[in-house]
Order: structure tokens, then sequence, then C-alpha cells
């Protein structure tokens, strides 16, 4: 009964073409966006429960817009064009890079040709868009081998990319302009005057970045370019038969998702570590980001959200839980509790499942459907 | 004739040691070969086999039995831990999840990772517990040719030797006996397999079992080369261009996959290393993976894909 | 599949539950919090650390009833080594006890870097003994850094001084190869400018080589240097590295006497693992070294007889233990001085920085603290918060380490002009104004 549509009549070509074109949908993300732009501001400038301290937002919130974003980019390549990707974690490193290098000054010397290419320090905005850019190339260029490869053998190739990148910005002094650790630190957050510092305005800065390219991405997947991606997802033979170029269609998926997964990383880096070696972007980041993607659902904007939230924050309540309890456990056993709890509850999860939680979220909205009659 | 000798050092170095990622790659060959699951775990059950092995040992030449009854029980022990988890595995994780796709399968390994990782460590310690079960120390050959010879290590030749026999052992596994040609069957096609009466589960179970005893082998040699401890699991990502180039499905694939794997790292890493930085093995082995594949997308020796619309 | 919903939202709700509610805690008390990794690949060296710093605060507790009366409230937080992990750490426990964390002590580089602007802004010191940014020395650019008691930049200065001593001089140095086996990630690389600027010194051909992390596969590096035949292999590892390195140098014939490792690769997992081949291998040490001192009675009078204690009693006295103990105790008298500015009562970060700029430990002082032995005189000041930059070398015998060497004192006209470059650099990179250390009271 509450979550009805009957009544709702579309008049106009647009209404029929909304996103959302339920109102109670609407409603509800309007609620949403509502209580992240409004009520969390309000609630952490005054300290009132539950941001009595930063750690709510620094530690839980921040994290989790950044790789929902992350998770987003993910969802475009694996969930809805179908090519399983574990090199996340080096494009998120690629965006990074680039942006730092962009936000302090470009110096290529070609010795050779006698002159040297230089850019002067970017802004910061436009640094980390540009960084995103040029994931975007990278990612194409890395996309290339999908077009003969496959499947599992595709996701142990693009782990080439992972390793690699990994060593590029560990072993190439000039992207970390020769910092003698190589661990390098961005720069100041200055926003055309406005400098971002405390937790709530790199909050809010990531929510809307987040916000307008969640939004930006859940129209691309409903557009022509959406629809093709979906086509060689569910068969790309016949993808290819009905007229779609798999070249085309593989290689924007890779790039817009490289590009969303590369601005996520530069604001990993920029907005949530402020220091960071390449580490910060292995193997087990983009694992982590596959996992979103799956928890969350393959193909599902929204299952991308639900899907960061579940694997950042579950592993830290599994580690949270019993000290705040008071159960005298130590640390070690409480982890390998965290591990062993983790790992059964995702195998518990795909197994009743394996959809993630967006079919779960269907699922819910049919029964309110229908609720309260059973049928 | 230095260079040359310093060149055959490198590429047998290198062809060992590809024949020891060879032993974990072999782990997921099985698995995958009989069903399709591409099983991440395998390093963590490494790391498993290993920690029951060395801790049983620990403890029984501490009350007092001969290293070789020690030896014996420890193997036992291990491969009884092996099976449970085998069973465990088969029963609540790839059992219920029967005819699901690759990629939720091979995540759903990452999350068995998690759970034997944390339960080996709770239950057998995290600490480095050192193995000793073969000679560690170097043969310097044909010392007459080259100044100062050419180093082989007796490590990497077990490791070889161990390699051959259990490639050859589940070759025959394969072909000759009843079970093996079941696990073939199953492989093609587990719907077909299970209407003609084979049962599936127990095939299952059969093949998590000698993934999990071909783990064992790996860690008696790997756990004599670092020491048992949580590192191992870092094993799998090493084996996964190994299975990439060899094909996941086939056997011979794994152990071809490593020669080229391992010699060719080692002379990326000796040669074309110290004028790029160094450091370059763990990536050039994925982009040697990932030019293998673009010749030939199902690997080496893997079974050819054909797409039906 | 509505069960699974439910499930779901009790254990939301369960979680969010577990949030908010905050521990009920005494007010004379100074929180301490402990970042620490007991589980993962650096677990073997990550534990014992972890219990010695743990059982010098209950030592404190029990036997002192704690600082002057304030009792220490500590909990541990599992990091795994990972950098995410530790900022994630630092955010739950920086706001907790009474003041806050008096101080922090990551005990790794990666997240020393991650903090270092963090720590600044929430006015918590950072305590890196013996590791982190080694430019965080200057106390001007960076007020809430202390690497106490030596940086990677001294322990590299210390390393070619024992070599020369071994050769027989300094200009004996000239020619020689020199090679730098090192843990490719922020930690191993710090050592590399200033081993640049001493091979430019001394002459001798200085070669890095990179291991990745983890390090279980040294194969090509140590082929390398078998072709390559350095006089000397100098070992920046941590965890697993360390004693693959020893094994692989066993296996090419490497001599192991050859072989000197930072203070981080000279612990008992580094050499155990490779039994009797390790023999021979040297490294350096962080002022200390392995064994038991005054203060070990008193922990095993007051822990561990009362049951307390967080390891074995045969690992109490090991490298690692004993590096656990030393830390806390710089923690625990720079909160001693500052309780002498600031009285006897909970302090903030911001008054524990103070103390620990000031903190000053005699001879006599150490040696009622019962630390004889370990460790040399401290001074830290405004300008220099590394203290003191002493360090001695250690031999692997095959069933302890002996100490070898005389004191080495770092060169301190080496050091600085690089210290001052890079922290000036960063200064300008943040826009951080430097104080002026001799306005500092």
């Amino acid at each position: 009964m509450l979550y009805r549509e009957a009544g709702q009549f579309k008049t106009t070509y647009a209404e029929d073409m909304a996103i959302f074109p339920i109102s109670q949908d609407r409603i509800a993300l309007a609620v949403l966006l509502g209580i992240a732009f409004i009520g969390v501001p309000l609630l952490a400038t005054f300290h009132i429960w539950p941001f009595g301290s930063d750690y709510l937002l620094w530690a839980i919130l921040l994290p989790f817009l950044i790789l929902a974003l992350a998770a987003i980019g993910t969802n475009i390549l694996v969930g809805y064009c179908g090519q399983i990707s574990l090199g996340s974690g080096a494009f998120m490193a690629i965006g990074a890079y680039s942006a730092y290098k962009l936000a302090t000054g470009v110096h290529i010397p070609l010795a050779w040709l006698g002159f040297a290419v230089s850019i002067p320090p970017l802004p910061v905005l436009a640094s980390i868009l540009l960084g995103g850019l040029i994931a975007a190339g990278v990612g194409i260029l890395f996309g290339i081998p999908s077009l003969r490869i496959k499947g599992l053998y595709l996701a142990v190739a693009t782990l080439a990319a992972q390793f690699f990148f990994d060593w590029a910005f560990l072993r190439i002094p000039w992207f970390t302009n020769y910092a003698p650790s190589g661990s390098v630190n961005a720069p100041a957050l200055d926003f055309f005057g406005l400098i971002v510092q405390s937790p709530i305005e790199r909050y809010l800065l990531c929510l809307l970045l987040l916000t307008l390219m969640a939004l930006l991405a859940k129209n691309l997947v409903r557009s022509n370019l959406g629809r093709q991606w979906m086509a060689i997802r569910d068969m790309d033979i016949a993808a290819e038969l009905i007229g779609i170029r798999p070249l085309y269609a593989k290689l924007t998926a890779f790039a817009v998702s490289s590009f969303i997964v590369g601005v996520a990383g530069a604001l990993w880096a920029f907005v949530y570590l402020g220091s960071w070696e390449p580490l910060a972007f292995s193997i087990d980041r983009s694992l982590q980001l596959l996992f979103m993607v799956i928890i969350g659902g393959l193909g599902s904007i929204m299952g991308s959200f639900v899907g960061a939230a579940f694997i950042l924050i579950v592993p830290i309540m599994l580690n949270l839980i019993p000290t705040e309890l008071g159960v005298p456990l130590s640390t070690e056993t409480i982890t390998h509790f965290e591990f062993i709890i983790f790992g059964s509850l995702i195998c518990y999860l795909l197994i009743k499942e394996p959809h993630g939680f967006a079919r779960l979220i269907s699922i819910g909205k049919e029964k309110l459907r229908l609720w309260p009659f059973p049928y | 004739m230095i260079a040359l000798g310093q060149f055959l050092e490198v590429l047998i170095g290198g062809l060992m040691s590809g024949v020891l990622y060879s032993l974990v790659a072999l782990g997921f060959v099985l698995i995958f070969k009989a069903s399709g699951v591409f099983n991440f775990a395998q390093g963590a059950m490494v790391l498993l086999a290993g920690l029951a092995l060395v801790r049983a040992l620990d403890l029984l030449v501490a009350n007092g039995f001969p290293l070789w009854a020690a030896i014996v029980l420890g193997i036992g022990f291990s491969a009884v831990i092996m099976a449970t988890t085998a069973w465990l595995i088969e029963r609540f994780v790839i059992g219920p999840l029967v005819n699901q796709d690759g990629l939720t399968l091979f995540m759903s390994t990452i999350g068995v990772t998690f759970v034997i990782e944390g339960a080996a460590e709770m239950i057998f310690g995290s600490d480095v517990y050192p193995l000793r079960l073969f000679p560690t120390d170097a043969w310097f050959v044909l010392e007459g040719l080259f100044p100062g010879g050419i180093l082989v290590n007796k490590l990497d030749v077990w490791g070889a030797l161990i390699a051959g026999i259990l490639v050859a052992g589940l070759a025959l596994f394969f072909q000759r006996t009843k079970t093996g040609r079941a696990l073939r069957a199953v492989a093609d096609d587990h719907l077909a397999a299970h209407s003609v009466g084979i049962p599936i589960s127990w095939i299952w179970f059969v093949v998590w079992l000698a993934a999990g005893l071909v783990a064992l082998v790996a860690a008696t040699v790997w756990g004599t080369k670092l020491g048992v401890q949580f590192s191992i699991t870092f094993l799998a990502l090493k084996a996964l261009p190994v299975l990439i180039i060899g094909g996941l499905t086939s056997i011979p694939g794994a152990i071809a996959g490593g020669l080229i794997v391992g010699a060719g790292e080692k002379i990326a890493e000796v040669y074309l290393g110290p004028s790029i930085g160094g450091g370059i093995e763990y990536w050039f082995a994925y982009v040697l993976a990932l030019a293998v594949l673009l010749v030939r997308p199902q690997g080496l020796f893997g079974e050819r894909i054909i797409e039906r619309v | 599949m509505p069960s699974i919903a439910r499930n779901a939202l009790i254990l939301a709700a369960v979680m969010s539950g577990a949030v908010v509610s905050a521990p009920a805690s005494a007010q004379n008390e100074q929180f301490i919090p402990i970042l620490s990794y007991r589980t993962g690949p650096y677990a073997v060296n990550g534990a014992p650390y972890a219990n010695g710093v743990i059982d010098y605060y209950n030592l404190i507790n029990e036997r002192d009833g704690g600082i002057n009366d304030v009792k220490i409230l500590i909990e541990e937080c599992e990091t795994g080594y990972a950098t995410d992990k530790g900022v994630e750490c630092y955010e739950r426990l920086k706001s907790k006890g009474p003041t806050g964390a008096a101080f922090i002590n990551p005990l790794s580089t990666g997240i020393t870097f991650a903090l270092t602007e963090k720590t600044a802004a929430d006015k918590i010191p950072i305590i890196t003994m013996g590791y982190g940014r080694a430019d965080s020395k200057n106390g001007a650019v960076f007020p809430y850094n202390f690497p106490m008691l030596g940086t990677y930049w001294s322990a590299a200065d210390i390393a070619i001084q024992h070599v020369a001593k071994e050769l027989g001089g300094f200009d004996k140095l000239k020619g020689k190869k020199i090679s730098l086996l090192y843990h490719d990630s922020p930690y191993g690389k710090e050592p590399i400018p200033m081993l640049q600027v001493l091979a430019q010194k001394y002459g001798f051909e200085f070669t890095p080589i990179p291991v990745t992390h983890p390090g279980v596969e040294q194969k090509s590096q140590w082929l390398a240097i078998r072709q390559n035949r350095p006089d000397y292999v100098l070992v920046w590892g941590w965890g697993v590295m360390n004693s693959t390195a020893v094994k692989e140098a066993a296996a090419v014939a490497y001599p192991r006497e050859k072989m000197i490792g930072v203070w981080w690769s000279g612990a008992e997992p580094d050499v155990t693992p490779a039994g009797d081949q390790a023999i021979g291998y040297k490294s350096l040490m962080l002022q200390h070294g392995a064994g038991r001192f005054p203060v070990h009675a008193d922990i095993e009078k007051y822990v561990y007889a009362k049951g307390k204690g967080s390891t074995e009693p045969g690992k109490v006295g090991e490298v690692l233990y004993n590096r656990g103990i030393v830390n806390a105790m710089l923690g625990v008298e720079g909160i001693r001085k500052a309780q002498e500015k600031f009285g006897q009562k909970p302090l903030t970060g911001e008054q524990v920085r103070w103390g620990l700029e000031n903190l000053n430990l005699s001879e006599a002082r150490i040696k009622e603290l019962g630390f004889e032995g370990m460790l040399k005189p401290i001074r830290i000041s405004c300008s220099d918060h590394e203290g003191t930059r002493d360090g001695r070398v250690q031999q692997w015998d095959g069933k302890s380490w002996k100490i070898i060497s005389d004191w080495y004192t770092a060169d301190e006209a080496l050091i600085d002009p690089l210290v001052r470059e890079v922290s000036m650099k960063y200064a300008a990179d943040k826009k951080i104004q430097p104080r002026e250390c001799s306005k500092e009271s």
C-alpha cells in the first residue's frame, strides 16, 4: 500500500522518462539527500549524537563516500558491461598520482628534443577531474585486451595493470616529485579560495562530487550507451550480431569506469589520506571494490552504495563490538574472529542472494507494494 | 664465458622457482577443471596445511617421538585437517552455489580465504614456525667450465622432483582410475554426469581434497623455504600468471606455465631490472601472461573456448 | 529472503548501538592508544613489540599506581600494518579517555606518513622511535613528530661507520661496493638519500636493490648479488623479508658476516627461521639489544607474577619486546615531564607534546628507571626531536645476539643539511610557518 504507483499517471514523454518515475522513490531520495546534505552537517557542527567526535565523519562517512564512488565506477565496468576487472585499485592510483602531478606542476624534460614540457600547477578541482581523465585514457589502453580475452582470464590480465602501476609509482621518482621516501603529500585543498580543511568540509566536498557522479552514472546506464554495455554483458556475440560495436562499447565502458574510479582515487589520496604511498591502492583495494560491487549487486547504482557500506563498515563493526561490549578478548582473537565472521558472512550472502543487496531492495519494494496484504 | 655461466645460473634458478610456483598453481587447476571454480583460497590452504603440519610436528617431537614417526604422523594430521576443510567447503559453500556464474564462485572463494586465514591463525598461532624437511643449501656445478660454478639450490631440485611426481601421479589418477574418469566427466558437464549416476558432491569433495593435499605438498616445500607463516598466502598471487599462461584446465600446463614465468621473470629482473629500477618481476609475470593471452585467449594448453549464441 | 533482511536490520541496529556507547571511565586516568599488528604478514614482528609496550604500561600501573598516581588507561587497535586501517584506528582512539590520546605510536612508517598531518591538526604527538620520517627530526616544522633515538638517516650513517671500522678506516671505503637490499615502501626507501650522500663523500659504489612487499621471493636479487659481489649488503627489511634474505644469502653462499641489517632487521624472528644459516649475520642496534635488565625483574615481579603478562615469560627480553618497553618508557617519561608543568592530572596531547619536547633523561635517571645498559642519555629539544643518534652493532651466534662494537654516533654535520632541505620543502608544500626554536621555552 505504501509503495503503490497506481494513480501516478505520466502525461508527457519527459515524465515517463524521468530517472525516478515513481513519486515514492523521489521522496525517499529527497529525504536521503536532505539528511546527507543538511542533517549531517548540522549535527556535526553542533556535535550532536552520533557526531560527538569526528570518528563517524573521518573514519566511516568519508571513506564510505569515496569508496562508494569507486564502486560505482567499478560497477559500470563489471556490472553493466560484464568485464571483470581486478585492476580498479591501479586506476584509483592513476587518478591519485596524475592529480598530484597536475596540482604540483608537471615538468617533462625532453632533452633529446631540446626543450621541456612544463605545465604550471593547476587548481585542485581541475587536477582531480583531469586525473580522472588520464585514468580514463589509461583505462582505454588496458581495455584493449578485453576485445580478445574474456571472463576470468581477463580478470587475471587486468592484474597486469594493477602490478605494473604499483611498481611504476614506487619506482619512477618523477611521479612522486623525487620525494626521498616515495610517499607524497597532497597539496592544500583550495577550491576557488575556499580551503577545505575540517572533516565536515571534506565530507561535503566528497558528497557533492559523489552525488553529481552518481547522477551522471545513473543517466548514462539508461542511455543508448548503457544499453549497449548491457547487451555486451548479456551476450557479446549476440550483441555484435544486432549491430553493437564491441570495440566502442567495451572501450567506452573502460573509459567511463576508469574516469570515475580515477576521480575516487584522487579524492582518496587528497581528501582522505592526505599523504600516501602506492600501497594505499594495492590489490587488496581492487578486491575490496569488486566485493562491494558483487555484494551490492551487479548492475545497480544503488547497490554500489549498499555494497560499499557493507564491505567498509562490517569489518570495523566486528572489530569494535567486542571492545565496546567489554568482552575480554585480545585484539588478536578479535581480528581472527573478524576475518572468520566477515568471510562467512560474504559466503552466506552470496549463497542466499547471489544478486546482491540490489535484489534484496527490489524484493523489499515488491513486498511494500502489497503490504499489508500477503498478495 | 662468465656471462654465459651467469645466464645459465639465472635461467636454471628461474626455471626451478617456476616449478615451485607450479606446485601452488596445480591446486588451482584441479579445482577449476572439476568444478569451474577459480579458487583464490589455494594460498590460504597452503598456509593451513603448513601450519597444521609444523605445529603437529613440533608437538610430537617435543613429546619424544622419533623424527620420522613425527613427520609421518604430522603429515597424516595435516591431511585430515585438509580433508575436513574440503568437506566443509563443499558442504557449505560450493555445493549451495552450484550453477552460479564464475565471478560469484570466485568471490565466494575469497570469502573462504578470509575464514581459513582467520581460523588457521587462531588455532595454530600467528608466529613464524621453521620447518626443515629438505636441505636448503646449494650445489655449485660445472665449476671446471665456469668460474664460480653454476649455483643450483637443493631445495629447488627437491621441489622440481616432487612436482614431477605429483603431476605424474595426478595424470595417472585422472586417466586410469574410476574416480579420475568420473572427475573428468563432471568437469565436462556436471548435469550429464549427474544423470548417469556420478555422485557430484562426492566428486567435488574428492577434488577439494586433492587440492588440499597438493597444498600440503606445496606447504612442505615452501614452508622449508620461508618458514611457515602468514606470508605464504601471498603465493596465490605468484601462481596466478602461471595458471593463466598454462591454461586454467591443464595440469601439464601448470608446469609449463611455471617454467615460462619463472625463467622469464628472473631473466627480466636480473638483466632488465637494474636499468629501469628493479623489482619488476611481479608485474613482468603478469605482462607475460597478458601477452600469451593475446595470442591464445585460453592459455597455452587450455581447452579451446567455443562460444555459441 | 525476508529473514535475511530482518537479520541484517537487527545486525545494523546492534552495530549502530555499538558505535555510540562510550565506555565509562574514571576521571584520573591518562589514555594511551596502542596501534599494533598481531595478524597478517608482519605479525611475527608486531606482536612482541606490542607485548613490550603493554607490559610496561601495566608495570607503571601495578608498581607505581600510575604516573604520579594518574593511572594509565590503554586500548589496543589492530592495524595489520595497513595504512587505511591505521588511520581508522587513530580516529577511533584519538579522543577516548578523559583528555584524549596522550600520544600515538603507529609502528609503521606508512601510517606515520598518513598521520603526520592529522596529528598536527588534532594536537596529538606521534612518537616514532627508530622509524618514521627522517625529516621530522626538525621539530620546528614537525612540532608533533618525535622520531626519538634514531632515524633511518642516522642508521645509514652508523652502518657505514661500522663498515669503515671493519675495513680499517674511512679511506678504505673508496671503490668498495655496498648494496642496500630494501623493502620497497617508504620505510625501505628512507635511507637511500643519506646513503647516496655518504657514497659521494667516501667514494664507495652504492646500489639499491628493491624487494617487493612482502619479500617472499628474493631469488633474482640474490643471484644479482652473487654476480655483482658487493663488499657489504645492508638489509632494510621487515617481517618475512629479513629471514628470507638470510636464507637466500646462505643459498648463494654470500657471507652473512658481510650483511648488516637495520635495527628492524635484527630481532629473533628474523634469524631463527634460518637456523644455522643465520650465524654471523649482523645488525644495528637501536641502542638496546636483547637481554634482561633491572626493569625486566620489575616486570616479572609486578606484572607476570600477578598473571597480567601479555606474552610467555620466556619471550621477555627479546629485541622487539625490549624496544616496546623502551618506547613505552619514553612516552611515560614525556607525560611525567609534562606533569611537572601542567599538574598531576590527565593531560591533553598538546601538554604531553611539551613534555616530550623537554624530555631530558640523564644517566642517573635511566639507571633509576631500570634501563641502565640499554640506553644512553637522551635530550629532546625543539630543533632536535631525535634526541640522540647512537647505535651499536650486534651479531647472531646461532643462539643469541652478541654485541660486537662500541657506540657509534651518527654525524650530525652530514644529516642536518638533508633534514633541513627535506623538511623545509615539506613546510613549503604544506604552507607551514616553521617555529623559531630559539624562542621556545
